[in-house]
């Protein structure tokens, strides 16, 4: 593989400060860092070895763990769409539609995002970071099958900018950036995000430019919120053959993403223990979650709740950095997701409203658990 | 019975290359230099001039604010050379070994007789008050202060760290007259590991600690056994360098031999040597480093040692001289996805955890990874076993924020304590320089 190494190295300074393609610095670096792992050394005083786990590494790990909910999400796609315009498919008929659907989301998202991130990185004179990379395959993940892919790039700018670069970047962020995105689609192209007509692909140019007058399916959510009667069986909220946003659907994907994310330490069983929780009691505690065919528990199986948990809440820079945090948080996002849903009529789902809130109160968490530190410290001075 | 403190947070690294315990002498060197910067906080003035003859225990340079704290030779000859860098900064204090030894007679003292500000005019008089560093700041004693305790650790268990039974054997009646004289000055807390023979030592107020790196840490230890509150001082000084005490009283010389460990994956046959403080790096390593592959020499662990070089002299506080790989043509391809079976990691994203706990690792100098912001919440806790937020003081100390840092405990803590977790660190964010600034930041503020 030295070859790499060579054409990498003969490139270095036409890409240097000086050269002649400068300009394009950080993507030259991030292109660099994405072959070989950095030869820098330690300084001269510090700790001369270090753990070979750094960021890039770390979140990659995540994609790894999104791709089961990625290849159901592309499934069920197509299982939709052939279920509902009346056709008969294959197993591979569903993939192959579904990467049709989802391919072109994922290079707008991140096309968009990298473009921006790395514009940014060559005007700071910093490394590219690498967070985007999970932004960029969780936007894709959480928006209806038919958000058409001009909207998706408007709102992928919008939240790299205003709700990542303005703050400083990868690492000093308060909004999970992908949930801004989120946001942002849902205050300013309802019609886009919500309703029976987004959910499932009638005609594979709806999943382009979005025309919504297509077949309609509700999910869950929308036939709870709706007053009506659940048409999906428990096994299929859990198995994930319903409509919904593409990666949230299959609980059992997410769960195998939750069990990966955790093994590897990179996310906070904590958050995910503590959203659980909170959301089951409060689902089993108010009188309405529950409805004919649907169990209280369910809550927790449809809509966005488990693939919050697991990939948004958990998200290490918008969530609390102390221990004691992460639970409150984690509790209170369930609860609160679930209170949303049931008691508030506008809207059916309230997972990503209850993460965003949480992002902004999870400095507020570790500040008790901060304080206390140093209240105990003053106390024991005082003695 | 000694108390028992259990430890749970910690990691041990397992680095290939430790010592045997085998203990020989180090060859003679030509030149000894004494640095000033291993003595940190203080600033030399130099007290001798090029071509002075100096006796091992002969002042070389005093701290210019308390000119009564010495730095002593450790050998008797001529000196040859006042190194200075820029803006005149001493960088080496270089004294040319005579062939026969001569020593300041210091006078033969029993320790028992003497009260507390008789021990600390001799260790001053002698140049051995210089190795107490002071919490809080981490900086070289101040001999006007009434320290509220002194704390001794005898546990190394940094990766590759001289082992304390090696270093004190031979040196345990020196090592107990050097607590009884520290305990003359104020209460001595030694710290011992499990199953250590140092639990009869008297004098001092036994607590094993029992737990992974860096329990050994006096930092640590002083946190769980008598946490510095703001305006208390403490002390500090290493086990091998209350031998150095011991053995003032004992035979009334200043004799800086210190038994050390020369180690890791690039030395060939790993072992410790008797050295004499200020010896040349070249002559404690000779023939002994491996040459397939550029070495990095260190000073000190690999966790809190300092790169150095063979020209360089050992520094005053150092127990071990390591050596790995620099490893930076390493050009390892995919990092970020490959198995990496040969890496050492905490995350389970590589398969360290799967290895039995005896495999042997040989860690090279990259730091293996780009600089970012704190983005993983966690990993410095997990291996930081003190009562404090070790994340909360370090982004305090990078905002400059001196109530703060005050309040989240800087007080209490040493660069040294951070040095797992800089190397746990998944954002590479250089912690014991940062809590090195803090220190020295908040030292200039309240002085």
């Amino acid at each position: 593989m030295a070859f790499i190494k060579n054409i990498l190295d003969n490139m270095k300074p036409t890409f240097s400060e000086g050269g002649k393609l400068s300009a394009f610095g950080s993507l030259f670096d991030a292109m660099e860092t994405f072959f070989y792992v950095p030869n820098e050394t330690a300084k001269v005083r510090g700790a001369q070895i270090h753990d070979a786990i750094d960021s890039k590494r770390s979140i990659f790990f995540v994609i790894i763990a999104m791709i089961p909910a990625i290849l159901f999400g592309m499934w069920n796609i197509g299982y939709q769409h052939y279920a509902i315009i009346g056709e008969s498919s294959t197993l591979i008929c569903n993939f192959i539609y579904g990467l049709g659907v989802i391919l072109p989301k994922i290079v707008v998202s991140y096309l968009v995002g990298l473009g921006i991130e790395i514009a940014i990185a060559q005007w700071k004179k910093e490394e590219v970071h690498e967070g985007f990379f999970v932004t960029g395959m969780l936007i894709p993940m959480i928006v209806p099958v038919n958000c058409p892919l001009w909207i998706i790039a408007i709102a992928t700018a919008f939240a790299v900018v205003f709700a990542k670069e303005v703050f400083g970047g990868t690492g000093m962020n308060i909004f999970n950036p992908a949930l801004v995105t989120r946001a942002f689609l849902f205050f300013a192209y309802p019609s886009m995000m919500s309703g029976d007509k987004v959910w499932v692909n009638g005609d594979y140019m709806d999943s382009i430019n979005g025309t919504i007058d297509g077949v309609s399916a509700a999910t869950p959510l929308g036939q709870l919120a709706a007053g009506e009667p659940v048409t999906y069986s428990a096994m299929d909220t859990i198995i994930g053959t319903i409509p919904g946003s593409i990666g949230e659907t299959s609980f059992i994907a997410i769960m195998i993403g939750a069990v990966i994310l955790v093994w590897a330490g990179i996310a906070s069983w904590k958050i995910i223990l503590g959203t659980f929780i909170g959301g089951a009691a409060m689902a089993y505690l108010l009188p309405y979650a529950g409805a004919e065919n649907f169990e209280w528990w369910e809550q927790l199986t449809v809509g966005g709740f488990a693939f919050g948990a697991v990939f948004m809440a958990t998200d290490p820079v918008t969530s609390p950095r102390t221990e004691g945090g992460k639970w409150i948080f984690g509790l209170l996002i369930g609860a609160l997701a679930i209170i949303i849903r049931v008691l508030n009529p506008g809207y059916p789902e309230g997972m990503m409203l209850a993460i965003l809130l949480m992002n902004v109160f999870a400095p507020l968490f570790d500040y008790f658990f901060v304080q206390a530190n140093i209240n105990k410290r003053v106390k024991r001075a005082a003695k | 019975m000694a108390n028992v403190i259990k430890i749970t947070k910690g990691l041990n690294i397992n680095l290939k290359g430790k010592a045997a315990a085998q203990v020989s002498d180090a060859q003679m060197s030509k030149v000894y230099g004494l640095v000033p910067d291993a003595f940190w906080g203080m600033k030399p003035k130099v007290v001798v001039k090029e071509g002075d003859e100096v006796k091992a225990g002969d002042a070389l340079f005093v701290d210019k604010l308390h000119p009564e704290l010495k730095f002593v030779s450790p050998v008797a000859g001529k000196v040859s050379l006042v190194e200075r860098g820029d803006r005149r900064k001493v960088l080496s204090v270089q004294v040319e070994a005579a062939s026969a030894q001569q020593y300041v007679d210091f006078g033969k003292k029993d320790v028992k007789s003497l009260n507390g500000e008789q021990v600390k005019a001799a260790l001053l008089e002698s140049g051995l008050f210089a190795f107490f560093i002071s919490r809080p700041y981490a900086v070289v004693a101040n001999p006007d202060d009434a320290p509220k305790a002194i704390f001794v650790s005898a546990i190394t268990d940094m990766p590759l760290a001289a082992d304390i039974d090696v270093v004190l054997k031979g040196n345990e009646a020196d090592f107990q007259t050097g607590i009884e004289a520290l305990a003359k000055i104020a209460k001595v807390n030694l710290g011992i590991k499990p199953g250590s023979s140092l639990s009869n030592i008297k004098g001092a107020d036994i607590t094993v600690f029992d737990g992974k790196c860096p329990t050994g840490n006096v930092g640590v230890q002083i946190n769980h056994t008598s946490p510095i509150n703001k305006g208390e001082i403490v002390w500090t000084i290493g086990a091998e360098e209350v031998i150095f005490i011991g053995r003032l009283f004992n035979t009334g010389k200043v004799d800086l031999t210190r038994t050390i460990a020369v180690a890791g994956s690039e030395i060939k046959t790993p072992a410790y040597k008797k050295v004499l403080v200020g010896a040349k790096v070249a002559d404690i390593v000779a023939g002994n480093v491996a040459t397939d592959k550029k070495v990095r020499l260190i000073d000190g662990n690999p966790l809190t040692g300092i790169k150095t070089s063979e020209d360089a002299f050992l520094m005053a506080h150092s127990t071990e001289i390591t050596a790995i790989p620099e490893g930076d043509n390493a050009d390892e391809l995919f990092g970020w996805i490959a198995p990496r079976f040969n890496e050492f990691s905490t995350s389970r994203s590589y398969l360290s955890w799967l290895m039995p706990k005896s495999k042997e690792y040989v860690l090279d100098a990259r730091v293996k990874g780009g600089h970012r912001h704190m983005i993983f919440s966690g990993e410095y806790d997990s291996v930081f076993p003190m009562d404090i937020y070790p994340e909360q003081l370090v982004k305090a100390i990078i905002a400059g924020d001196i109530d703060r840092m005050e309040a989240l405990g800087i007080y209490e803590v040493a660069p040294e304590d951070f040095a797992m977790a800089e190397f746990v660190d998944s954002s590479k964010v250089e912690l014991q320089r940062i809590v090195r600034e803090g220190l020295d930041m908040l030292r200039k503020e309240n002085e």
